[in-house]
């Protein structure tokens, strides 16, 4: 009954407008170089005021959804990721780009997502309760070894040398340092400038990085021979191939995506980067990924949309986001009276079970409007490159302006584009640079404060279980391949390092 | 460049025939005659974002011009409030002033203060709450101030916001009316309100002092209470919570609030239409619907109100900041 209910609700024809009109606007912000989620989203919020609450969420989840999966399009076709969640395979994408399959590159980032979502939709449903208790027994402890974690799948995604990863990585960590928004709020590194006591944004800085370098790049090599000019082919032929011959990567993907959504403050971006070093980690064919293996895509890009949709669950039991884009769903819910708390499960089931068809319509309209998004983007492979590289330069200043009237992050913009440039020619990967600047606050927010809790005692970072668990799995992680090499030494080469690297 | 020249004198010629025939026949303000700019300091999608879109949205029908809110953000809060205080003083950029204005100057980050702005009028305060677990042993503030006296110094922890911040403020605030240090209990710094209730209900803090809205999930999910609100009335919106005067005989209150302000030396025409247009918007039914819905506190004072607000929160914010050992300058 209430079920037959949220379904009306849904039809209604304003909402279902509305979920429309986002899903464009969505697959268009989030295709933008230098327009985030996160920033999709919070364009929405003053056109919220005047929706129905059902339409109103509608809009946000629809939105952000799309703008996700759509951050990949940009990345695949002109190696620039247009959302941070994006950046960990942008690299593989537009390799398989490269070798004439942008079609089954997209398609994968297309159907997985919206698998991920699905299935990130229906752990919200099924499981709410039991996974806020586990974001709920999360303390900085845990989110410590958590962020650390996620810091050494730097190495583990590099195709380059593990030391150079490392050395763009600890760059990153670096930049994360600059301004005041650290544990003690004391503005670091700022020298006397007010424009830096907020830090680096990593927005400016993974569009810096990643289009900026690659339109300079642009105009230093010579235009690389025209990809075969062919039709593109059918986005979702091979897509079912896919799904049964990745099955296992793509539900490992499934899972760690809810899981890290479910934990405040870890959003897609995290889990993104985890599930691609999963993936390749676990790999029957790890030579085969950076060279345009559509494995880590799989995996990766079924695990942020799932974490999307888990990333809602701590929003509405306790109020308390999940990531960037909860946090400003959370204030359009109490804007609509749709108050987080366990009593929305209860007394308010009809609107949470039409958030649920949202949801589940979401990810369904995903795949026909994906589609059409990706034809019509494809046409800037036939595009010339001397007319596309300057839109792109345009786009990311016009982006990184919009985000705060600040003229200083378009500054930013093309400091970190020769920065990009520059490390991307001695063979550094900027992945690694935008991964440290994401972790980096994460990693000493949550050190520092565990250790005020403490009393400088370390004890509990490795006392209490979950984190105690978390700490094995970053020792063994660490120290792993560091025990195979002197086993090696000792027995003589009887284990070949690579493998017994598993 | 001659085009332009005689456009704009034409354009003078037309506006001085046109006004004294326009201003006694109709006694139209002669401000707003365009769209008038609305700075916000903080990002889209948050709290002040927020509330600052509402205010514009209901000014532009009260007055008949675009209000366009613009978010100038960098340097946490300073660049957007610089933005403000250094605005033509034409009336046509205005914006929102956070209680950060009366904090970063102490802090040696910026030269700029409350003193550089022409107050137009308050429109918002929100003042911290004291919450514990909901497993506590504490039956009411007085137990838990009882709880603290006893404790060693940096024993218990509180958060709610990062170093410096407006809660920490509030907690440096009741331990100094306490007569106590402010370093007593341990600020634990988290990344916002949210986070630090999620530690609390988590069993690692022993309190927070973050405003009672944003507790208000945990509160209703029964994970978390709030046994006072430092403020010197209780909150319309949660009736039952007593304030620290009533609880404890301490006339402590504090708040972060938001208002509306432009650059010094706004023509007198200005101030006088958008004073009496700030307060039509605050007593619409519009903006108390939605500030209710947010669960941000409902304060108004007018434009000479907002400034002797403004005057008295910066001394008690940079006493408290001292306590604190926060403020660089003396």
């Amino acid at each position: 009954m209430e079920l037959l209910e949220a379904f009306r609700l849904v039809a209604a024809p304003d909402v279902l407008i509305a979920i429309l009109a986002s899903a464009i606007y969505g697959l268009v912000v989030g295709s933008l170089p230098g327009l985030s989620a996160t920033m999709a989203t919070a364009l929405l919020v003053p056109v919220t005021f005047w929706l129905s609450p059902i339409a109103a969420v509608a809009t946000i989840i629809t939105a952000s959804a799309m703008a996700i999966f759509s951050g990949d399009i940009p990345g695949c076709l002109l190696r620039i990721p247009g959302t941070p969640a994006s950046a960990a395979y942008t690299d593989e994408a537009y390799a398989l780009t490269r070798k004439g399959q942008a079609e089954l590159a997209l398609g994968a980032g297309l159907w997985f997502s919206a698998i991920g979502g699905i299935v990130g939709t229906l752990s919200l449903v099924l499981m709410a309760p039991v996974l806020a208790e586990m974001a709920l027994s999360f303390s900085t402890f845990e989110y410590f070894w958590l962020a650390f974690l996620g810091l050494m799948c730097a190495t583990l995604v590099a195709r380059s040398s593990p030391i150079k990863a490392i050395a763009s990585m600890l760059l990153g960590l670096l930049i994360a340092c600059i301004g005041m928004e650290n544990p003690a709020g004391t503005p670091r590194f700022t020298f006397g400038v007010p424009d830096l006591l907020g830090g680096i944004e990593p927005i400016p800085a993974l569009v810096g990085v990643f289009a900026v370098s690659e339109v300079m790049r642009a105009m230093v090599t010579p235009e690389p021979p025209k990809l075969p000019d062919r039709k593109f082919g059918s986005i979702l032929a091979n897509q079912w191939a896919l799904t049964k011959k990745y099955q296992w990567p793509m539900w490992r993907g499934n899972i760690i995506g809810i899981i890290i959504g479910v934990l405040p403050g870890a959003g897609a971006d995290m889990a993104a980067w985890v599930s691609y070093a999963m993936s390749k980690k676990f790999s029957r064919e790890k030579e085969k990924f950076g060279t345009g293996h559509p494995e880590g895509l799989v995996e990766a890009g079924a695990s942020n949309n799932a974490s999307l949709a888990s990333g809602w669950v701590p929003s509405l039991l306790f109020g308390i986001p999940g990531d960037t884009i909860t946090a400003i769903a959370i204030g359009v819910l109490y804007m609509k009276g749709l108050n987080p708390g366990p009593t929305l499960f209860t007394e308010n089931a009809r609107s949470m079970y039409a958030l649920y068809i949202i949801f589940i319509l979401a990810n369904i309209i995903m795949i026909p409007l994906g589609i059409l998004m990706i034809r019509m983007a494809s046409q800037v492979l036939r595009a010339p490159r001397a007319a596309i590289m300057p839109v792109i330069l345009v786009m990311c200043a016009v982006g990184s302006f919009a985000t705060g009237s600040n003229l200083f992050s378009v500054l930013l913009v093309g400091l970190f584009g020769c920065l990009g440039f520059v490390m991307e020619r001695n063979g550094y990967p900027v992945a690694a640079l935008v991964l440290g600047i994401v972790m980096g606050s994460m990693v000493e927010q949550n050190f520092i404060t565990s250790l005020i809790k403490s009393d400088g005692d370390v004890l509990p970072f490795i006392e209490r279980p979950v984190s105690g668990v978390l700490a094995a799995m970053t020792f063994g992680a660490l120290l792993w391949p560091l025990g195979v090499w002197i086993w090696n030494r000792v027995q003589g080469p009887r284990l070949p390092a690579g493998s017994a690297a598993e | 460049m001659t085009e332009t020249s005689r456009r704009a004198l034409l354009g003078t010629g037309a506006a001085l025939l046109a006004a004294p025939l326009a201003a006694p026949a109709l006694a139209q303000p002669r401000w707003p005659t365009r769209p008038v700019q609305m700075l916000c300091p903080w990002a889209a999608g948050g709290g002040t974002d927020a509330v600052l879109r509402i205010i514009a949205a209901l000014l532009e029908k009260e007055l008949g011009q675009p209000f366009n809110v613009v978010n100038r953000t960098g340097g946490s809060g300073v660049v957007g409030h610089a933005a403000i205080a250094s605005a033509q003083p034409d009336g046509y950029t205005l914006g929102m002033l956070t209680s950060e204005i009366c904090m970063l100057h102490w802090q040696g980050l910026t030269e700029v203060t409350y003193r550089n702005y022409t107050p137009l009028g308050l429109m918002n305060l929100d003042p911290p709450g004291i919450q514990v677990n909901v497993s506590a042993p504490y039956a009411d503030v007085k137990a838990l101030a009882e709880a603290v006296k006893k404790s060693r110094p940096g024993q218990m922890k509180a958060s709610g916001t990062g170093q410096g911040g407006i809660w920490h403020l509030a907690l440096a605030g009741w331990l100094g009316a306490m007569g106590l240090p402010a370093s007593h209990v341990r600020w634990v710094p988290s990344n916002g309100a949210a986070p630090a209730m999620q530690d609390l209900a988590a069993g690692g803090l022993d309190f927070t002092t973050c405003s009672v809205p944003e507790a208000r999930a945990m509160l209703d999910a029964g994970r978390a209470k709030s046994l006072a609100v430092m403020s010197p009335e209780r909150l319309s919106a949660f009736p039952n919570i007593p304030t620290l005067k009533e609880a404890m005989g301490i006339d402590y209150s504090t708040g972060a609030w938001r208002g509306i302000a432009g650059p010094p030396n706004l023509p007198a025409e200005v101030r006088n239409v958008m004073g009496p247009a700030l307060g039509k918007v605050f007593n619409s039914q519009e903006y108390k619907d939605f500030l209710n819905a947010r669960g941000f506190g409902l304060l108004y004072a007018d434009a000479a109100g907002f400034g002797r607000h403004m005057e008295e929160a910066d001394k008690s914010l940079g006493e408290a900041m001292k306590a604190a050992g926060l403020a660089k300058a003396a």
